[in-house]
């Protein structure tokens, strides 16, 4: 069934018409449509395809033409109607989205004056886009990892060149004038600058800060290799001194990383010294130098480190009750420590001072090579465990995004009865799971129940690192916790204090 | 900036990767422009390799080259200086010689549109007297088959032109180089898209002996015309120079009426003149690539230059030449154009896209001046945003911005300028071509318009064939 509709004088851009002729062409029950104004040519077309010639009669190139070919008369009439709806429809006024810019360039220009660019690409290609961002003079936080040791070494030194800051690779946490990159927290801004070269050893020590009512100025990481590695030797660490020094807000400057090779930990001392600001540095694992370092504290553990920061003694804490209180219902034959870890400075402050004190304590992260579990999948006698090591995450998400990996050993693991003590950690802050207690409390609870069911009693014993600005609730998290018999510490140090004199004092029984 | 000045600063940032960094940081209240990243060459290896070579041990200083080359682009001014003859003026133009569009092809290779073109072609010579002739001789090996390009000119669609054919001659002043291109002869059944009927091949002869004379004597007592401020205006007015010539060709009409009406001809031609030009938008096309063509060939030949000075089609191959390997051409097959068509037509009657027409996008201006012509978005169905996103996203692949050609909408933005091979591999960007669709068989004319994609490997060819020859092995 054919027909026309002729609207006289009715001029259109003929692009509007071949547009309208196709949406006419996708309607339900349209054969074919053809919208156009009635030149000779189109006339023509439309008698060669059989219109009838009286429709077709007195139409001139003014005229519109919407002839449309249906199965029937009602599908016919209905696309004339849809055909005059869409002749009269107006058009929302465009809101085409503004393209997202595919290079630098291109963001630049959306975003005049970006100082900063953050960077988690594979690891394959996030040294050409940092290189990219240095040449436009852009400071770089590389999250990425897999970057190859000559690229940190080529990136960092061009960085240096151009007295621009390159945090990273394999940088998970800063925070840059109070704002938190990529895994860190809401902290307070104040007078304290750190530069660490382990992500979640700036969490722990920006949140106590936080905590102990003072503020951080800087958060600046550095990546793993940076101190470790004698060839990139502290490039980031010493700029990001140097940096500090020259910042009139910071008041204070706290080192944080893990052992560095000892060339590079002599240049830092002496960058800090040079500084003639206070300085506080925390190498984990390390005993404080015994060395004259004018300036330079040296902390122990991540608390002592935040307390020196912020003029505060660590206070002496009395477990006993608390001790006594979790042991009381333990069985004969529970005696190991099993620490289950999302942070892995974290599980390396844990795992070295048990091991101090214990003698013997297994970790994937453990330097002695006597104590790394044979399976990494299974705990043995006292074991830290960090499940954000490699082993763990290919595959799956970092277990601060994603609880299960932390979930699925402990479940796997609460029928041992010769565990006494949990211990874990809780990071908050960006980046983190949304709720990481509730998500870990359900597996608890039931090793909780296991070692009831045996007739004795599993102690838990966590810290969490975050802020009451963290979007996770530092006191909602707690409270969480607390209320499922889980012994809060203040900090991760603290908690590891406890866990000890816990198994100590079961394995007495 | 430096770091004691960033700790000062507002914290400003660019984010490539995860997206929800990004979301972290606005929420806090941070500006963050998240980049829409992708593996440089779509991570192509050898191609990410080319470029890292000729970034870090180049032969020569490219960045040297191309800034001669964008100079030269970006000073050319083309003037439309006459009329003549193509056997008289166009250089090495002789009787047996047939140039078309696009990169060299054989007339086995041809698509319909070109064969009907050249068989248009013979018989408007006179060395054939039917079509069977014609295609006979063609395939005889009697006739030689060069592109346009190879004689300083350029052709719409099929872009053939013969011997006799008049063409206009275009000058680059500032650099004294010449260009050549045919008359447009309309839309509807015409030459260019493969038809040679009685009909077209009276319109040729009309436009030999009445039209280009006619034009001859206008442009003598005008003087040279100033195309680059022409084509300056265009872009004011809604054209885009290649896809959409309506003003253009108004603006030519308005130059050429006053000195039309005062030669010594009769009223009748003269109104014929003036009705031809005003019933064919695409008029000016045929004005507009000629004078983009003076001005890229002006930056052709320069050693060690990634600049971009060709790219056409055949309705085969597409093909591009960089300025710094000479006359070597990198093809790929040509595309289909995605658009709309004309009453009557569908996809299926397209041929893939033919013409060199895109000198127009090569010099700046079309497709990558789309912003400027709005209306052409509807072509594929878009918003005005659109043309503005595809005139932005040409800015990331090319060197330069027009001092000349600008664009309302965009702040009287220069037009991007200068397509750097380099810049198309590593961000894996096209360049943004608007054209006409011809139908697939010889002789049936125009069915559409819309955008097409070159095909991304010419691209990588000729990047993999710089790096070979500006890098120290």
């Amino acid at each position: 069934m054919k027909k026309v509709l002729v609207k006289k004088d009715s001029y259109f851009d003929s692009v509007f018409l071949m547009l309208l002729s196709k949406e006419l062409k996708e309607g339900a029950r349209v054969t074919d449509s053809i919208v156009a104004m009635g030149t000779p040519m189109n006339l023509e077309l439309l008698a060669s395809l059989a219109y009838t010639a009286s429709d077709l009669a007195g139409i001139t190139p003014n005229d519109l033409i919407v002839a449309v070919d249906c199965p029937d008369l009602a599908a016919a009439d209905a696309a004339i109607t849809a055909a005059e709806a869409l002749l009269i429809r107006k058009k929302a006024p465009a809101e085409g989205a503004q393209a997202k810019p595919r290079s630098l360039g291109g963001a630049l220009e959306q975003l005049p004056g970006a100082n900063v660019a953050v960077i988690s690409l594979p690891g394959a290609y996030a040294a050409r886009e940092a290189r990219k961002a240095l040449e436009r003079g852009l400071h770089v936080m590389l999250f990425s990892d897999n970057v190859s040791l000559e690229d940190e070494i080529a990136l960092k030194t061009y960085a240096v060149s151009k007295g621009l800051l390159l945090m990273g690779p394999d940088c998970g946490t800063a925070i840059i004038n109070g704002q938190p990159l990529c895994f860190a927290n809401v902290v307070r801004r104040g007078p304290v600058g750190i530069v660490a070269a382990s992500g979640t050893g700036l969490q722990e020590v920006s949140c106590l800060v936080d905590r102990f009512g003072s503020g951080v100025s800087q958060g600046i990481g550095t990546g793993g290799r940076d101190l470790k590695n004698e060839k990139v030797g502290g490039l980031t660490m010493l700029s990001g001194i140097q940096a500090l020094a020259q910042d009139p807000i910071t008041k204070t400057i706290v080192v944080v990383s893990k052992p560095p090779a000892k060339a590079v930990a002599d240049k830092v001392v002496k960058a800090l010294m040079a500084t003639g600001k206070p300085c506080v540095v925390h190498f984990i694992g390390l005993e404080p130098a015994s060395q004259q370092t004018p300036g330079v504290r040296w902390a122990s553990n991540l608390e002592e480190a935040a307390r020196m920061a912020v003029g505060q003694e660590v206070p002496a804490f009395d477990v006993e009750a608390l001790v006594k209180r979790e042991t009381s219902g333990m069985a004969k034959g529970q005696k190991y420590l099993r620490g289950y870890y999302t942070g892995g400075t974290l599980a390396d402050e844990a795992w070295i001072l048990l091991h101090k004190l214990t003698g013997a304590v297994y970790s994937n992260n453990q330097t002695d090579p006597k104590f790394v579990p044979p399976d990494p999948n299974r705990s043995i006698g006292h074991t830290v465990v960090d499940l954000g090591d490699d082993v763990f995450t290919v595959g799956r998400p970092h277990p601060m995004i994603d609880p299960s990996t932390r979930t699925d050993r402990v479940d796997a693991e609460r029928g041992d009865a010769e565990i006494a003590v949990m211990l874990v950690d809780v990071v908050l802050g960006f980046g983190s799971h949304a709720d990481p207690a509730g998500a870990l409390i359900p597996s608890l609870l039931a090793a909780k129940e296991a070692a009831k069911k045996r007739g004795g009693y599993l102690s838990v014993v966590a810290s969490v690192t975050g802020t009451e600005g963290d979007y996770q609730g530092l006191a909602g998290q707690k409270a969480k916790l607390e209320a499922a018999g889980v012994v809060v510490m203040p900090s991760n140090y603290q908690a590891s204090v406890l866990a000890v004199k816990i198994v100590e004092k079961a394995s007495a029984k | 900036m430096s770091v004691a000045d960033l700790f000062q600063a507002e914290l400003k940032a660019v984010n490539l990767g995860l997206e929800s960094f990004a979301d972290n940081l606005r929420q806090r209240g941070v500006s963050v422009v998240q980049m829409d990243w992708r593996p440089p060459a779509g991570g192509n290896i050898a191609m990410i390799a080319a470029l890292d070579r000729l970034a870090l041990n180049p032969k020569i200083d490219i960045e040297a080259a191309n800034a001669k080359a964008v100079q030269r682009m970006l000073k050319g001014k083309p003037m439309l200086v006459g009329v003549g003859i193509a056997k008289d003026v166009v250089p090495g133009m002789r009787p047996d010689l047939i140039l078309h569009s696009g990169p060299p092809i054989t007339w086995a290779r041809m698509a319909g549109p070109m064969r009907g073109a050249v068989i248009g072609g013979l018989l408007y010579e006179g060395l054939a007297k039917t079509r069977e002739e014609a295609e006979a001789l063609a395939a005889s090996g009697k006739i030689t088959f060069e592109p346009c390009h190879h004689h300083g000119s350029v052709g719409p669609m099929a872009g053939i032109m013969t011997s006799k054919m008049p063409v206009w001659i275009f000058q680059n002043e500032t650099y004294g180089n010449y260009s050549y291109a045919t008359f447009n002869e309309g839309l509807g059944k015409v030459l260019r898209y493969g038809a040679f009927s009685a009909e077209v091949l009276d319109r040729l002869k009309w436009m030999e002996t009445d039209l280009a004379p006619v034009m001859k004597k206008v442009l003598a007592a005008h003087g040279p015309v100033d195309m680059r401020g022409i084509l300056a205006q265009v872009l004011q007015m809604g054209d885009e120079g290649h896809n959409r010539n309506r003003a253009g060709t108004s603006l030519m009409i308005r130059e050429f009426a006053p000195y039309l009406v005062m030669l010594d001809e009769p009223k009748e031609k003269i109104a014929k003149i003036l009705s031809f030009l005003h019933a064919n938008d695409h008029f000016f096309l045929n004005l507009s690539m000629p004078a983009c063509k003076c001005v890229v060939d002006a930056a052709a030949g320069i050693e060690g230059s990634t600049v971009i000075t060709t790219m056409a089609r055949n309705g085969t191959d597409f093909g591009i030449r960089l300025s710094g390997l000479g006359d070597q051409w990198f093809t790929g097959p040509a595309g289909i154009v995605e658009g709309l068509y004309l009453p009557g037509y569908t996809a299926a009657d397209a041929a893939p896209d033919i013409g060199d027409s895109v000198i127009t996008e090569t010099a700046g201006i079309g497709g990558f001046a789309m912003a400027a012509a709005p209306a052409i978005v509807q072509f594929v169905g878009g918003v005005p945003q659109d043309a503005i996103n595809f005139t932005k996203a040409m800015y990331e692949i090319t060197l330069a911005e027009s001092d000349f050609y600008k664009i309302p909408i965009l702040d009287f933005r220069g037009t991007p300028t200068a397509i750097d091979v380099r810049l198309v591999v590593e961000k894996s960007i096209l360049p943004v071509i608007n054209t006409g669709i011809a139908h697939k068989e010889p002789g049936v004319g125009m069915v559409g318009a819309g955008l097409v994609k070159p095909p991304e490997n010419c691209f990588q060819d000729a990047l993999a064939a710089f790096a070979e020859e500006y890098t120290a092995t």
